[in-house]
């Protein structure tokens, strides 16, 4: 547990966040039958399952989902930190689906633009949309936006770091710690 | 090349935690060439050279698959067509080749300790692809990974390596490989073939074909390097074919199914016959399948310098 820190969202605020994407969601995607959810490993994968499951009991039934690894589509590769991949589980094509790519916190916006290009090697989507629980303002180096967003953050000039923590599917903590050397 | 500069010369020098993270991320891999889309850009900055100094199919077609589908640029060498037939030396070979700027080389060649040599020697990183009779680590590595997927683990499993044991470098590597991943390793084939005290390695030796088969659960057969024996280690090919080939009648006797293996290049009719090479026990060509996976884990990892 950070000591160093505050709390961005209780969850109670999550919880009703939450709500808010799946019937927006809803509202956007209707019946779900040609819109696919996929959460980004690692850290979007909790929020999309918790996602998953709103938008399931609201709708009354399952609706497409996947884990995505886009380690190989990385562009630092061989530059310092070390990628490890961890498992895509996609048993569908994405060709013609609307796609929901979900991760915790945008940043820079880099590892989107990966999840992008690994997206398409499952299939040309109709469509792709961004969902992120917490959007860092003005840290962006690619110019990616998210078409749904949680949380806005303005660190620009610090040191701080954003991090989401998940005990069960939908009990989350989300800090703003003070030091990247925390992580 | 500025950082500290990683190679795979060979299993010998590899840890059991590298291994696992070959194959995992070799899963990975194994899924992306099943997507429609089967290439990814994560070596689109790096060069390599592929320099095969003896013959290869599967191999170099392998490795070109993999450099190709990680989007790396790639150099095809082959001696049989270059300045080596003027006189050239293996250093002043490849340092010419690396002024152009290369970061990788893929290197197969007939002297056992090649690419050790070549890595004392160069500033560039070295995969072995084959050096002699030494050690081949992408086949040990793709005949492992190829072992898991079929059974599902690797730990406890009984292998025999049937054949040429004493001219085969998958023989060696599969051996380093397999031992360190928790298998049972058994090497049978004439005692002419068997090299002297390889017992030492941890591995049980067999002169008997059928008595090997009852014990294992995979049977990988190698075949007779005929190129690199000097003299002659067997009366005949028909003889060792019948004494050491498998065939069908050989394995209806066993009560039970196991999994049969083959490096290639197969001699249909002398270390395996036609019927079990095309068997539903037969997982050869799973095999080479899985080599351009495995050969994209070690490619990606070694970019990294994660091995």
């Amino acid at each position: 547990m950070p000591n160093k820190g505050k709390i961005l969202l209780s969850l109670d605020h999550t919880k009703l966040i939450l709500k808010r994407f799946a019937l927006e969601l809803i509202e956007k995607h209707q019946s779900f039958d040609e819109t696919a959810i996929i959460g980004l490993q690692p850290r979007g994968i909790e929020l999309a399952n918790a996602l998953r499951l709103e938008i399931e009991n609201l709708i009354g039934r399952s609706i497409k989902f996947g884990e995505l690894d886009h380690t190989f589509f990385r562009d630092d590769i061989g530059r310092g930190e070390i990628h490890i991949p961890k498992p895509s589980k996609i048993n569908f094509s994405t060709e013609s689906l609307n796609i929901i790519i979900v991760d915790d916190v945008l940043f820079t916006g880099r590892s989107v633009r990966s999840a992008i290009d690994a997206v398409m090697s499952f299939g040309r989507p109709k469509r792709i949309e961004l969902l992120v629980l917490v959007e860092r303002l003005f840290e962006r180096e690619l110019p990616i936006k998210p078409d749904y967003y949680g949380v806005l953050v303005d660190s620009r000039n610090t040191n701080n770091y954003v991090r989401v923590e998940w005990e069960a599917s939908n009990e989350v903590q989300v800090w703003l710690l003070e030091n990247k050397d925390h992580e | 090349m500025s950082k500290n500069v990683h190679h795979l010369l060979g299993i010998k020098g590899l840890e059991k935690g590298q291994i696992e993270t070959i194959l995992d991320t070799a899963t990975n891999f194994s899924e992306l060439l099943q997507a429609p889309v089967k290439k990814t850009p994560a070596l689109r900055d790096i060069t390599i050279a592929n320099l095969f100094f003896e013959n290869s199919t599967r191999t170099r077609v392998s490795f070109e698959l993999a450099e190709k589908r990680l989007g790396a640029d790639i150099i095809n060498f082959s001696s049989s067509s270059s300045s080596v037939k003027k006189g050239e030396t293996l250093i002043d070979t490849v340092n010419n080749i690396l002024s152009m700027k290369v970061d990788m080389v893929v290197m197969r060649h007939p002297a056992p300790g090649a690419c050790l040599f070549l890595s004392k020697h160069i500033n560039a990183q070295i995969v072995n692809a084959g050096d002699g009779t030494h050690e081949h680590p992408t086949q040990a590595l793709l005949d492992a990974f190829s072992i898991k997927q079929k059974l599902g683990d690797i730990s406890g499993k009984k292998v025999v390596i049937v054949g040429d044991i004493k001219h085969s470098r998958v023989a060696l590597s599969n051996i380093y490989c397999l031992k360190m991943l928790g298998a049972e390793v058994m090497v049978c084939g004439p005692a002419t073939l068997i090299p002297k005290h390889i017992e030492k390695l941890g591995v049980k030796i067999s002169y008997n074909l059928d008595e090997a088969l009852k014990w294992c659960d995979v049977a990988n057969m190698l075949r007779i390097q005929l190129e690199r024996q000097d003299q002659r280690f067997f009366p005949s090919l028909r003889e060792y074919s019948t004494l050491y080939g498998l065939d069908l009648n050989r394995l209806n006797k066993l009560d039970k199914e196991i999994t049969i293996m083959h490096p290639g290049p197969i001699n249909r009719g002398v270390e395996i016959s036609s019927d079990v090479a095309d068997s539903q026990h037969s997982i050869i060509l799973q095999q080479v399948e899985n080599g351009v996976a495995v050969r994209m884990s070690v490619l990606f990892l070694l970019a990294q310098h994660k091995l």
